[in-house]
């Protein structure tokens, strides 16, 4: 079966196709995370909110192949990933104890042109909702608003359990601007100077720090199941129209 | 061709001849949709097959279930590269749906309750390969897995399962669905890797 050609889907984009990637640097992002940046030499960008697949091989030849998503979006920049460890995982314990710059992967990408972002492609606001590491392709979304300089109004509302588990934290506090707002929910624990309040969101929590569905805001969550399932259903009591609202989950319920 | 990634040696040795190429055994059931989830009551859905002549074949969720329902054992696989083997489903098959459909088309686009849409040769529906599922494991489909009813056609990559299945319409050319104008290959097949295009 061959591809369909470009103009009938309207829109071009980077071809997927394997690549190989160097470990450029290792960083410990939070006490089950770490960011990885990959020197890629081929790779021809990806859109803000792309994911890639990842593949590690065994000498033996064996293979195991993830999907994560891409915190990054500059066009030949490294690529940027953050992997959460997933207890009793098999490749994101190795990604998070055992590998190191220097390091020889494979990634298969870019893909996925749903879940993005595109500078200037709408005046709409738009609403990016994460749960955990689901901020990572919204991190990415973040950043590439900034980075364009786009004017429309960006808010990010990003749960945690607690401070430590924040990704990207220091990028997203200095994004913060006249065009990006970032609130913080902590679901366990706040930091000290938290004058807000602990715990899981609620609808109204939800609707008091969103953009209202008044101003028809392109809305993105991310999270796990059960948090995306959760807050996509607020979302719709609260006005928004499920053709405004786009979802990426992960794992299972 | 690939090359060893120093210091890995995997933990997970599937032998499985059942797992296809880039597949991870799953026990668990994820969910992957790309925006909220369809609440859809029996009561008030239905299921069309258009022809080419623009006639609509309808059922309700009675009549679909008065086709006659049977129990199916299959593995599932999805594209983002976990299996799950021998699930339990129930459901009716499409070649009892396709028995009053007379169509000269050879390709069909899947629509789904909340706009999904996915594209499959009719070839692949037919045969005893493809069923309009209501229940799993024991347990009616739930919303996030598509229910009241979704498509199940398991030898292909499980994003041909549309979930909140509503209606078949008849092509006579291929056009790509909703993930397949997102970068999803446009057939499918798990055992030749047909994750991308």
């Amino acid at each position: 079966m061959s591809a369909p050609p470009l103009t009938q889907l309207g829109r071009s984009r980077p071809q997927a196709a394997w690549h190989v990637a160097t470990v450029a640097e290792v960083r410990r992002e939070t006490s089950t995370a770490v960011r990885l940046t990959l020197d890629v030499p081929t790779w021809p960008g990806s859109e803000a909110g792309s994911h890639l697949d990842l593949r590690l091989t065994a000498p033996d030849g064996y293979q195991a192949s993830r999907s994560y998503s891409i915190a990054s979006s500059a066009p030949g920049g490294p690529v940027v990933l953050a992997v959460d460890e997933l207890p009793d995982g098999e490749v994101s314990p190795f990604l998070v104890h055992e590998v190191r710059p220097g390091d020889q992967l494979e990634v298969h990408g870019p893909l996925g042109s749903f879940f993005v972002w595109r500078p200037g492609e709408s005046d709409r606001p738009v609403q990016l909702v994460a749960g955990g590491s689901g901020v990572v392709p919204l991190y990415a979304i973040a950043a590439a608003h900034g980075a364009a300089g786009d004017t429309s109004p960006l808010r990010l509302l990003y749960s945690v359990r607690r401070p430590g588990d924040v990704l990207f934290a220091d990028e997203l506090a200095a994004l913060r601007g006249p065009a990006f707002e970032l609130e913080l929910v902590y679901t366990r624990e706040a930091p000290a100077t938290w004058a807000g309040p602990v715990g899981r969101l609620d609808k109204e929590a939800l609707a008091a720090s969103t953009v209202a569905a008044s101003a028809r805001p392109r809305v993105y969550v991310c999270g796990s199941t059960r948090f995306v399932e959760t807050i996509a259903a607020w979302l719709q009591d609260l006005g928004h129209a499920a053709a405004d609202i786009r979802t990426e989950r992960f794992g299972g319920l | 061709m690939s090359f060893t990634t120093r210091g890995f040696s995997g933990r997970r040795r599937e032998e499985n001849p059942r797992l296809p190429p880039g597949q991870t055994l799953f026990d668990d059931w994820p969910v992957l949709t790309a925006g909220p989830t369809p609440h859809v009551d029996t009561a008030d859905w239905e299921l069309t097959i258009q022809d080419e002549t623009g006639t609509d074949h309808r059922w309700d969720w009675d009549g679909l279930l008065a086709l006659g329902v049977e129990d199916v054992t299959v593995d599932i696989h999805c594209v983002t590269h976990w299996t799950k083997l021998d699930m339990a489903w129930r459901g009716v098959s499409l070649d009892k749906l396709f028995q009053d459909v007379e169509s000269e088309h050879e390709f069909v686009m899947a629509r789904s309750y909340g706009g999904y849409t996915t594209n499959l040769p009719l070839e692949d529906l037919l045969d005893g390969k493809a069923w309009i599922a209501t229940e799993a494991e024991g347990d009616p489909l739930g919303p996030e897995h598509g229910g009241p009813a979704r498509l199940l056609v398991p030898h292909l990559y499980f994003w041909k399962s549309a979930k909140w299945i509503r209606g078949l319409t008849m092509m006579a050319d291929d056009e790509p669905g909703f993930w397949e104008q997102n970068g999803y290959h446009l057939y499918g097949d798990p055992w030749k890797e047909e994750r991308y295009w």
